[in-house]
């Protein structure tokens, strides 16, 4: 992604989109779209679906009606791993393995920015010196930092955020919010779920209301 | 990109078997302790041993498989790898391609690898030898692919080691019909080659179509 990235259409566009589980209705339908240098904060109490939003858009879920459009055309997988980090409640961190042995496979696995590495990455998200300590020996935070590290690697453009405030400390809420605002900076998008108690990052945002769960 | 991503799993998973070096034994533990407790029930005489080895053998090496079948997928599952596999710029079915391999690579390799000694504790007549390595290097592949799609379809379920043993069995049963079918064939002066030609075909069949197929039912059971 560069500054020169023009798209008369918006990054992520989602019409109708809705989704229910056993006949029961868990959100939508739901018209949004996200564009370049721009932050959708996706709101709402726990049970409004809030994740299941975030796994259908990554593609993790099969959504029951509904269009989503990315970069101007439909989704599919290959276009969705092009263009989509995708940061979980899941870390998905082997634990036998080290935190940089983690890292570069994540890396390896989604490809990563040029400019970047995962040492530098872990760097930034505050993980330096932890390079060698194993995944399990990692606090909560901790790990949700590694992820962030791993986010920050990647070459995608549009970042999906699950509760990325959960487990971290007052640092690290700073570091998100930082991280969003480079990331927008330079032509990325980010959907940020968070339940409404943390102060969202100092970009241009709009709001998405999930009611509670009919 | 495809290439990379495998380097990638496959460095990951060398890691992980080095990082865990004691559970990479068990199957090949299990494979001996079956064959011991043969020799031993049988009372380790030749001409009772003789005649059984090839199939006893191919007996330990398909358990020895089946036991770390459950674990093919169900570490990844859990703590969300699977979830990062899906959302990657590369096919589902090759990184289960690699991973299932890999699985191979680790947990039926060196059982294979074992066979000759272990043939020695049952007597084995070693003019079979050769027609049983081919026989097992052509067929445990095919019980790791076929074994996975039934370690993908159960991989939602917490404790689900009968029901994999269960669904896998009658899937395992042509492979252990041609593979110990080659070896009796050879032992009694007949041409193994047919059934070892039928164990290739199977090994590229279920190498086109298993992973494809087990890439279909994780995406079902993440649901």
């Amino acid at each position: 992604m560069s500054d020169e990235h023009v798209s008369s259409s918006p990054l992520l566009a989602v019409r109708g989109l809705a989704f229910s589980r056993d006949e029961t209705p868990i959100f939508g339908p739901l018209d949004f779209s996200v564009d370049a240098n721009e932050a959708l904060l996706v709101q709402g109490g726990n049970g409004a679906g809030k994740t299941t939003l975030l796994r259908v858009l990554a593609g993790l879920l099969r959504a029951d009606a509904g269009h989503v459009e990315i970069d101007g055309l439909p989704a599919r997988n290959e276009s969705r791993a092009r263009h989509i980090a995708y940061l979980g409640h899941l870390p998905g961190l082997k634990a036998d393995l080290s935190a940089l042995q983690n890292l570069e496979f994540l890396c390896g696995l989604h490809g990563r920015r040029k400019a970047q590495t995962p040492e530098a990455a872990m760097g930034i998200v505050g993980l330096g010196g932890f390079e060698d300590a194993l995944a399990r020996t990692l606090s909560a935070g901790q790990k949700k930092r590694l992820g962030l590290a791993r986010l920050w690697l990647s070459p995608a453009p549009l970042w999906l955020l699950d509760e990325p405030y959960a487990n971290l400390d007052l640092d690290g809420i700073n570091l998100v919010n930082r991280m969003v605002q480079a990331h927008l900076r330079s032509g990325g998008a980010a959907l940020i779920t968070t339940h409404g108690a943390y102060a969202a990052p100092p970009v241009r945002t709009r709001l998405l209301e999930l009611g509670a769960a009919a | 990109m495809m290439l990379q991503a495998a380097n990638a799993l496959i460095r990951r998973d060398l890691q992980l078997l080095w990082a865990r070096r004691g559970d990479a034994l068990q199957p090949a533990l299990f494979a001996l302790l079956t064959v011991v407790l043969f020799a031993l029930a049988l009372g380790g005489e030749e001409k009772s041993l003789a005649p059984v080895a090839s199939a006893v053998l191919w007996l330990a090496v398909l358990l020895a498989g089946l036991l770390a079948l459950d674990s093919l997928f169900r570490s990844d599952a859990e703590d969300g790898s699977l979830e990062q596999w899906m959302l990657a710029p590369v096919p589902l079915w090759w990184l289960v391609l690699i991973r299932t391999l890999m699985h191979w690579v680790t947990t039926a390799l060196p059982v294979i690898v074992a066979v000759p000694l272990l043939g020695e504790l049952l007597h084995l007549p070693h003019a079979q030898l050769p027609v049983l390595m081919a026989s097992l290097l052509l067929g445990t592949p095919i019980l790791s692919l076929l074994g996975a799609v039934v370690a993908a379809l159960t991989v939602g379920m917490r404790r689900a080691g009968v029901l994999v043993a269960l669904l896998a069995l009658p899937l395992y049963v042509p492979v252990l019909v041609f593979g110990a079918g080659a070896v009796a064939a050879s032992a009694q002066g007949l041409d193994a080659v047919g059934a070892l030609l039928l164990l290739g075909a199977g090994l590229v069949l279920s190498l086109l179509l298993a992973p494809i197929v087990t890439a279909a039912a994780l995406r079902i059971a993440h649901n």
